[in-house]
């Protein structure tokens, strides 16, 4: 430790910190605009000069190290009036045009004028102006109100990963701005605006709505991916006006996905269903909520009674709240029916019974950052878990060696350090390749692989240069994490994916785990809504029609492996009942009831992420019009029903039974989590499920602003590039192999013909699996595979996620 | 011609032979790379070489005056892995031409000094930083270069020794601020010339991250010198403390305008002189004797002094790059700032906010006094500005754009006054336009 004296106060501190460092240890506040504690220094600003013995000129805090005995003065008269000074350069050429500018009330120069700036200014000359820039659909700039503080610029390189933006020309001329004729891409661009300490950089969707002091602060979780990021949801009137990252360093800490933050435009868009609905006779009425919960505990009844409970289905958003998915299935299990999922993506199931416990990250995400070497595999990461790729490229930086096997090659924009590398292969050959790697390590530590994990043929098993590279790689490390990406627990060989994995990681002595799909993929375990042994997971019961449906928050064609099965079979259904905060125009087809329920701002709920961090949150704000909580629509439904343990008088109380505790305890962490599996002798490394009919394999990405349903309905979101429409990709080869050129139009179909005999064809003729979309050039991508997003309505008669599909190059018009 | 005389030519020994005598076999037959090759030639350890250079007292002549043996000491030995020589030709500060000249008539002994440099300090790789507005040299550096690889001069064997080296030249693209030399360095990087805040230094993080020593052209080319006449010779022919010949940029209202090699020490009336006296006879007004950025002396001032840093320094202005600006009776000293202040608003990189704002603020009201439009309170205002960028910047440009203005207003206020009272200038228009025949008077073409 370090002697020092800050203000005349003796303090210690630790070696390498600064002189601002040491402000903070001891709550001095020392003023300034471009130092940020998770950006690099820069010391443009000079708001933060400070006085120190000895030193003939006032010294930058943020960049100046502290050495033993220096004697520090923030608030000497040297240091006010270098504060002053800065002050006064930065306000001359500010338009101080506040009372129009959206930063108003929470901008830092506005603060700090108040601090150290005049009443009036002696510059006379005429100010700077700027031109503003295009940065895309989600970042306003006044580029006029920018005192070139780079902090967006750095959040861009070393945050997001990629610089998209810089500081152009020179001196008063230079200008912050994104390449020529770009915007700012990035997966977590709205981070800017937060950073940006003056009005320069504001949210496009959120601009002229309100004044920031308006507005009340909510706390919440995000609904979206598996991190449940830490919100605050700015409300006025009742609706949700604007959501910010609330700071939690163990989850993510001063960030949020575009996702996480303007998600919340969905939540006023015009598609919110407001009141019950009953289709009846083929026609839409809207109708009170006795009607439509009479109608609904009927139909159930009925179809229980006739068919008995197996002839429904529940499928769950995994995204809904704990207490939501254990009312469901317990109101489900209370009509006999045990149907139940929430692993709508999946198409492997072949775990279920064998897994010891609930699966998991199998690690908290501190310790996900202290790993130096990692293995994702089948992780369309960036997308999938923004925050988790942003963790793993800081440990990047730090030199930790992060690989990548996967079916695509996207850049991760994590920096690829010593023998890390990125390897990409057709999804049938992921558990291959993966055995290859397990192969290679317990090679180079001598130890022999049995039979008893999987059933692979290791003596005849040869290893690739790629395999052995990796194997090499997480064999230099200390603390090493094999982690399953979405992509992988979707693989139609995810549990063997999954065994070999853990083996992999056992080997190494690391830790395994999955990344998680959704907010709550891991609450539907704790929840118990996934099938239990004898029940059908989803993929069956789709590909086995039930008589009716209940759907909670899902739209089943987008939100599932193969949304075409989804179609037919819902379209068969004698009754789809959907709990919705939209009305999806899909659904106004194959449903005859919408229950408008609260998306997570209208309710009170809990989410478990992937750590198994129980988070539970407040309502922001009262349903819209006659939106109700789900979880009080299921227990009215239960009472109407007649099913007994249905008295809860709060979302507490489901809570404290899901989780199994008494009321009032506060869990931090759900039990029973263990990603291990019992031995599977009965597993090879075959292309199960995946019968090579002639066509090619297709890759299938959940692009991030598809994968759930808030996200499809919110309007800023969807102009951005990643929810530009999908396309057929392949690579240079593949598209050469089928006469293809770029921007070609392609007829794709998955020729499920098993699938389609099964359920009543709803229109006729060849067209009706088929898929028109555009070529497109992926040079990521491996040899004969297309590429296909699925979430989008343009991609359903795709069929598959994984599906062997055929191409066809095709004219339209 | 540029040169027109020196005392004692050391430096500029090749000169004569104008743009016939730069090349190899021209340098060699004046004694050129017999210092590099009698070092390598296992006559001298690089401590040795160091301690030699340390006894000449050479210092930076890039305008700090830093002593060169001292900066190459502070090179960390034991460093593993690279470490950089770069030599600054980024000869950017108004007045200043001395180094175009070294690189277009002598660039082997850049050459020489620089891998000798390299060799003292342990560097296998070196640069040259060639400002952008002089491309002709730059480009016969180039051929320089390709002479000395083609002699075994540079590569993995110099002179067939164990010692690497290779050289390379860089051409900027002409921005003052990429003179500063950690601006440089991210220039030579490939980004954004812009300086970088000090701690740490280049000796322990330059180039790439790795330690560096950056010297002036000047500063490199002086080294075979030095080793060939010994450290103590070198120094004997300055003053103490000011070793050495240094050549000196005299530009403005003299007659004969161009570089001349002088001892430190000479005074400044014998330079002047040398440059032909002042220009039809006037009277000597002013002199900026180190460069745009160095404070002005007023003529009686400088006609005391001598021509060395401390000397210089003593009578309150700054040696700088040995740019020596010459004004006389007839120049208006606002219209003489006002350009001086609209040159560092231009090149002001727009990193920290007191430079980026302040020098854009200085050069208005500067112009403002100019144009007529001053007010009482400018010269206060003027000299509040100044004091909240002076001290307060990453690099050295803020308290180069601030010291003319402060010395402006100093040592002519008068002028200023009248300036901001009447709103013209004290010195006659008639007689400012008669002066260089460049100005002519007003309505007339």
């Amino acid at each position: 430790m370090i002697d020092i004296e800050l203000n005349g106060k003796a303090i210690q501190v630790a070696p390498g910190s600064t002189i601002m460092d040491a402000a903070h240890q001891v709550g001095t506040y020392i003023p300034h605009f471009c130092y940020h504690k998770k950006l690099s220094i820069a010391a443009n600003c000079r708001m933060c000069l400070v006085q120190v013995e000895k030193a003939p000129k006032p010294l930058p805090a943020c960049a100046t190290p502290v050495t033993p005995g220096m004697k520090i003065f923030t608030h000497s008269e040297l240091a006010v009036s270098a504060q002053k000074g800065v002050m006064e350069f930065l306000l001359i050429n500010h338009p101080l045009d506040c009372p129009i500018c959206d930063q108003g009330g929470e901008c830092q120069l506005q603060d700090l004028a108040v601090g150290y700036g005049d009443s009036a200014s002696k510059y006379e000359e005429e100010k700077r102006v700027v031109a503003d820039k295009d940065l895309g659909p989600l970042v306003k700039t006044d580029m006029t109100r920018c005192i070139n503080c780079t902090r967006c610029i750095r959040f861009t390189q070393e945050i997001a990963g990629v610089m998209e933006l810089g500081q152009a020309f020179r001196g008063e001329h230079a200008e912050v701005m994104p390449f020529v004729e770009k915007t700012v891409d990035s997966e977590l661009s709205g981070n800017i605006i937060d950073l940006c300490p003056v009005g320069a950089l504001t949210s496009k969707p959120f601009r002229f709505s309100a004044r920031t002091w308006e507005l009340s602060r909510r706390k919440s979780i995000s609904p979206h991916d598996s991190l449940g990021s830490h919100l605050i949801v700015q409300t006025k009137h009742d609706r949700v006006m604007r959501v910010l990252p609330r700071e939690n360093e163990e989850i993510n800490e001063c960030w949020i996905s575009d996702k996480d933050r303007y998600s919340y435009e969905a939540l006023n868009a015009p598609e919110r269903l407001t009141r019950p609905m009953l289709k009846q006779g083929g026609v839409w009425h809207e109708v009170d909520w006795p009607v439509a919960l009479d109608y609904v505990s009927h139909a159930l009844r009925d179809v229980a009674k006739t068919s008995g409970g197996e002839a429904i289905g529940g499928l769950f958003s995994p995204h809904a709240t704990l207490e939501e998915l254990y009312l469901g299935q317990k109101l489900l299990r209370g009509l006999g029916c045990g149907n139940i999922d929430t692993r709508l993506r999946h198409s492997d199931f072949s775990a279920d019974g064998q897994r010891l416990g609930m699966p998991w990250l199998g690690m908290s995400l501190t310790q996900l950052s202290q790993l130096d070497r990692v293995l994702v595999v089948g992780a369309f990461l960036r997308k999938d878990q923004p925050l988790i790729a942003q963790r793993l490229r800081q440990s990047a930086k730090r030199g930790a060696q992060v690989s990548f096997l996967h079916s695509a090659g996207d850049d991760q924009l994590i920096k690829q350090v010593g023998l890390a590398s990125q390897v990409v292969v057709a999804p049938s050959q992921l558990p291959a390749l993966l055995a290859q790697v397990v192969k290679a390590v317990s090679t180079q530590q001598g130890v022999a692989l049995g039979l008893d994990d999987v059933n692979v043929n290791w003596a005849d098993l040869a290893v690739s240069a790629e395999a052995g590279r990796m194997a090499q790689s997480l064999l230099s490390g200390q603390n090493i994490g094999i982690l399953l990406g979405n992509f992988a627990q979707q693989h139609p060989q995810a549990a063997t994916l999954h065994v070999l994995a853990n083996k992999l990681a056992t080997l190494l002595s690391g830790k395994f785990g999955f990344l998680g799909e959704a907010a709550n993929s891991l609450g539907a375990y704790v929840a118990k809504a996934i099938p239990q042994t004898g029940a059908l997971p989803v993929k069956a019961m789709l590909a086995k029609p039930r008589r009716a449906y209940v759907l909670l928050g899902v739209e089943p064609e987008l939100d599932c492996a193969d949304g075409a099965a989804a179609l037919r079979a819902l379209n068969q259904a004698s009754s789809v009942i959907m709990l919705s905060p939209f009305k999806p125009a899909a659904a106004m087809d194959y449903a005859d009831c919408l229950l408008p329920v609260s998306p997570f701002t209208e309710t009170s709920g809990t989410f478990v992420n992937c750590e198994g961090r129980v988070q539970s949150f407040y309502a922001a704000v009262k349903p819209l019009a006659e939106t109700r909580p789900a979880w009080k629509v299921l227990r009215v439904l239960a009472n109407l029903l007649d099913l007994p343990g249905f008295d809860y008088t709060s979302s507490e109380n489901v809570k404290a039974e899901a989780l199994g505790l008494a009321a009032g305890a506060m869990p931090v962490v759900v039990a029973g989590l263990d990603n291990g599996m019992a031995p599977r002798p009965d597993m090879s490394l075959g292309v199960l499920g995946m019968a090579q009919t002639g066509g090619i394999e297709r890759v299938t990405d959940v692009p991030i602003h598809f994968a759930d349903q808030l996200v499809r309905y919110a309007p800023g979101l969807q102009k951005t590039k990643d929810a530009a429409h999908p396309a057929a990709r392949m690579n240079a080869a593949t598209m050469a192999r089928f006469g293809l050129q770029h921007g070609d139009w392609v007829k794709v179909g998955s020729g499920d013909t098993a699938a389609n005999l099964s359920a009543e064809p709803k229109s006729t003729g060849s067209q009706a699996t088929d898929a028109m979309l555009r070529a497109e050039l992926d040079i990521g991508l491996p040899d004969n595979v297309v590429r296909i997003a699925a979430g989008h309505t343009a991609t359903v008669a795709a069929g598959d996620m994984f599906a062997t599909v055929h191409l066809e190059k095709a004219d339209k018009a | 011609m540029a040169l027109l005389g020196s005392i004692s030519p050391l430096l500029t020994t090749g000169w004569s032979q104008g743009d016939a005598g730069w090349r190899l076999r021209d340098y060699e037959a004046r004694g050129g790379y017999t210092q590099l090759k009698r070092i390598l030639s296992g006559n001298m350890s690089p401590d040795d070489l160091i301690a030699e250079i340390k006894k000449s007292l050479l210092r930076g002549r890039g305008g700090a005056g830093f002593p060169t043996g001292l900066k190459w000491s502070f090179m960390p030995r034991s460093f593993p892995g690279d470490k950089y020589v770069v030599c600054n030709s980024d000869e950017g500060e108004p007045g200043t031409f001395k180094d175009r000249d070294l690189l277009r008539f002598d660039p082997h002994a850049v050459i020489e000094g620089m891998i000798i440099a390299g060799y003292a300090m342990g560097a296998s790789r070196g640069y040259n930083y060639i400002h952008g507005e002089i491309f002709s040299i730059y480009e016969r550096f180039e051929e320089a270069l390709d002479e000395a690889r083609a002699a075994g001069y540079l590569g993995a064997s110099v002179c067939g020794s164990a010692f690497a080296f290779e050289l390379f030249a860089h051409h900027g693209y002409g921005a003052y601020i990429c003179g500063e030399e950690t601006g440089l360095l991210e220039s030579l990087e490939g980004k954004k010339g812009q300086p970088r805040f000090k701690p740490p230094f280049p000796a322990s993080y330059g180039l790439y991250g790795k330690p560096t020593t950056i010297n002036n052209t000047e500063t490199f080319a002086a080294i075979p010198f030095i080793l060939g006449m010994g450290g103590d010779a070198f120094l004997a022919l300055g003053k103490p403390n000011n070793g050495g010949t240094k050549l000196f940029s005299v530009s403005g209202h003299v007659n004969r305008p161009g570089n001349y090699e002088v001892p430190l020490g000479t005074p400044f009336a014998t330079l002047l002189e040398m440059a032909g006296g002042m220009r039809g006879g006037r009277k000597l007004k002013a002199v900026i004797p180190g460069g745009s950025s160095a404070p002005v002396l007023p003529a009686d001032v400088m006609m005391e002094t001598t021509m060395d840093y401390d000397s210089i320094a003593k009578a309150g202005s700054m040696l700088g790059s040995g740019a020596v600006i010459v004004m006389d009776e007839s120049t208006c000293m606002v219209k003489a700032l006002e350009r001086l202040s609209y040159f560092y608003f231009e090149e002001s990189c727009g990193q920290c906010t007191p430079c980026r704002e302040g020098t854009g603020w200085l050069y208005r009201v500067v112009h403002r006094i100019e144009h007529g439009k001053g007010r009482a309170e400018d010269l206060d205002l003027l000299n509040r500005v100044t004091d909240n960028i002076m001290g307060r910047t990453i690099c050295a440009l803020g308290d180069a754009a601030s010291l003319p203005v402060r010395s402006f207003i100093k040592h002519f206020k008068s002028e200023f006054e009248y300036h901001i009272e009447h709103g013209k200038c004290l010195v006659d228009p008639a007689a400012q336009s008669a002066g260089s025949g460049f100005f002519r008077a007003e309505g007339s073409l």
